[in-house]
């Protein structure tokens, strides 16, 4: 509307300042709600996030400077050290087992013409089923008195009667395991989209060479899929930081911290114990391995990766 | 294609299939069979649920239990929240995204790619470092227990994602669309609302339901920022409701049902399009 009238007036003046409007003025008003509600949700509150960790606050009335010491009690704290362990042994079985799982389902998949889309819908449908449902569907599958274990031990497995979420040696495992029930089907999807994008002249290739199928994957697909790969791994690695719904909802860090990560301690710090300065100290703290992550991510980008 | 890998595969290519059609149907059981367990016990008494607990039910099928579900979980309630939310939070990704990836791909903002790298920046950052100020923030503004508050919030999240992937559709639409209209003297709402939605609707489309999915399934904003029983959306009172009633394992496994019947639903008529966003989005960032 306002463009009409500036273009109806000709002259010099009249362009130059269609041109600002165009150029400098237009594009900033497209993209204001975008960044108006990116300051005021993440940037804002992430900024007094920063602050408030070298406070005593308890989310009420006047924040109080205490300069470093919570990072300082962070440092000696033994649920934030079992916390941070924890996030580190999830990184790792998350980098290891769902991406390989994802890897076979993919090159198993990709030569099947016959019947890939089911394949693909059946893999994905866990992914889309909200956090709250899955870890109820395993919650009744794992059951202490009623679920698999018991079934299994009365069959003559013994060693399998086991309270998978009441223990402390098995509970991070048992509640990664159903994480990754929902997750590794997306990344079956993922890779395989991946792989279908690779020039089948390079498998031609391959072939005519007298490449063995083992081969096949490692000197073609590998190479082919590898910006997806290293995407994934580094989101791995990010997500594996945050994780919250699955261990929050299935035994909210229990029993006695023996699955608590760094997030849930910092929600029940915050919101069970109001100690508000300290829950920032540990969101800092995420967010520093997080940042490190993404460096690495730009750094491989501006070498010209393309993930 | 079908032609040219005809010729390149030999038969005994075909052959050597077998295997991975056998470990790819095992892979189909461990990724459905754990829902069919719900489904079985959605459809069970309490008392079957206990000697059955995970086989189909033999002694009757009991339908009773998801309208019991209904009333006992107050679905009519979080029913309504949740799709006000999942709906305004949709709307209103759909229209911001939108705009900013019009500004970003067609308007050539200066500085685009800057601002695409702080939102992949800022999506990377954990939830748990804004969410704490925002919370107190949002006390004093009213905006808790109040389901605009949530929708406000997601908006923030949710946005940048749906704009990478709009804009990856409008830097593939050709120039001479956008021209031809600009002669015709058409203000650049006009040209946005005309031209470049018609022709990426899909793109509206994908972004909207993976942005739907996200608002429906959400958790953490959800438990953190609603508390009052009659704004509580379906995710949070679902997790009371399990918790509550325990021991019901009919009850629980139908509630359980009800909220994910309208995304499997869904996911199963356009699961191109969830496929595409869901895999994709992050990846043309």
């Amino acid at each position: 509307m306002r463009d009409r009238s500036t273009q109806a007036s000709y002259g010099l003046r009249g362009r130059t300042r269609l041109r600002v409007w165009r150029k400098g003025i237009l594009p900033w008003l497209f993209v204001g709600p975008l960044l108006l509600l990116n300051v005021a949700i993440i940037l804002g509150p992430s900024v007094g996030s920063a602050y408030y960790a070298f406070t005593k606050w308890s989310g009420i009335g006047p924040a109080q400077w205490v300069g470093l010491a919570n990072f300082r009690r962070l440092v000696g704290d033994r649920v934030y050290h079992i916390a941070f362990v924890n996030n580190v042994k999830w990184t790792l079985i998350f980098l290891t087992v769902p991406i390989t799982m994802g890897l076979l389902g993919s090159a198993l998949l990709a030569p099947i013409k016959k019947g890939q889309m089911f394949f693909r819908i059946a893999y994905f449908v866990p992914y889309v089923i909200a956090s709250v449902v899955n870890t109820q569907i395993w919650r009744n599958i794992l059951h202490p008195t009623r679920g698999i274990g018991v079934l299994l031990a009365e069959r003559g497995l013994k060693f399998m009667d086991v309270t998978f979420l009441g223990s402390r040696g098995t509970v991070l495992y048992t509640i990664a395991f159903v994480d990754m029930w929902h997750w590794w089907g997306f990344l079956v999807v993922l890779y395989l989209a991946a792989m279908q994008a690779i020039n089948p002249q390079l498998y031609e290739a391959a072939r005519i060479e007298g490449a063995s199928r083992g081969q096949e994957f490692r000197y073609v697909t590998l190479p082919g899929i590898l910006p997806t790969l290293v995407f994934t791994v580094l989101m791995t690695i990010i997500w594996s930081f945050l994780v919250f719904d699955y261990i929050y909802l299935l035994t909210q860090g229990g029993p006695a911290h023996a699955s608590e990560v760094l997030s849930t301690e910092l929600f029940k710090s915050a919101f069970f114990r109001f100690e508000v300065g300290y829950a920032a100290a540990i969101g800092v703290s995420m967010s520093f391995i997080c940042t490190l992550v993404v460096a690495g991510f730009v750094i491989l980008r501006k070498r010209g990766w393309e993930i | 294609m079908t032609v040219s890998s005809v010729l390149r595969r030999p038969r005994a290519r075909t052959v050597s299939l077998l295997p991975n059609y056998v470990v790819l149907i095992l892979l189909v059981l461990f990724s459905l069979l754990p829902i069919c367990t719900l489904l079985f016990n959605s459809l069970k008494t309490t008392a079957e649920s206990r000697l059955n607990p995970l086989g189909p039910p033999v002694s009757g099928i009991r339908w009773q239990n998801y309208p019991t579900a209904w009333v006992q979980g107050h679905y009519s309630t979080t029913v309504r929240n949740s799709a006000i939310i999942t709906l305004g939070t949709v709307a209103g990704v759909l229209i911001i995204a939108g705009l900013a990836a019009y500004s970003m791909a067609i308007l050539d903002l200066p500085g685009a790619d800057g601002l695409a790298l702080y939102l992949l920046v800022g999506t990377s950052m954990p939830a748990q470092l804004f969410m704490v100020p925002l919370f107190f923030l949002w006390t004093k503004l009213g905006l808790t227990d109040n389901l605009l508050g949530v929708i406000i919030i997601y908006w923030g999240t949710m946005s940048p994602f749906a704009t990478f992937l709009l804009r990856s559709y409008m830097v593939a639409i050709p120039e001479d669309f956008k021209d031809a209209a600009r002669v015709d003297g058409a203000s650049e709402l006009q040209v946005f609302r005309r031209i470049i939605v018609p022709i990426i609707w899909p793109g509206f489309l994908t972004a909207g339901l993976v942005t739907g999915l996200g608002a429906w399934n959400e958790f953490l904003f959800a438990v953190t920022f609603l508390h009052r029983e009659e704004m509580k959306p379906i995710s949070t009172s679902l997790y009371a409701f399990v918790d509550r009633y325990s021991r019901d394992w009919g009850l629980t496994s139908a509630a359980s049902v009800m909220m994910i019947l309208p995304v499997i639903v869904l996911f199963l008529s356009l699961q191109r399009q969830f496929i595409e966003g869901l895999t994709q989005g992050g990846l043309k960032a």
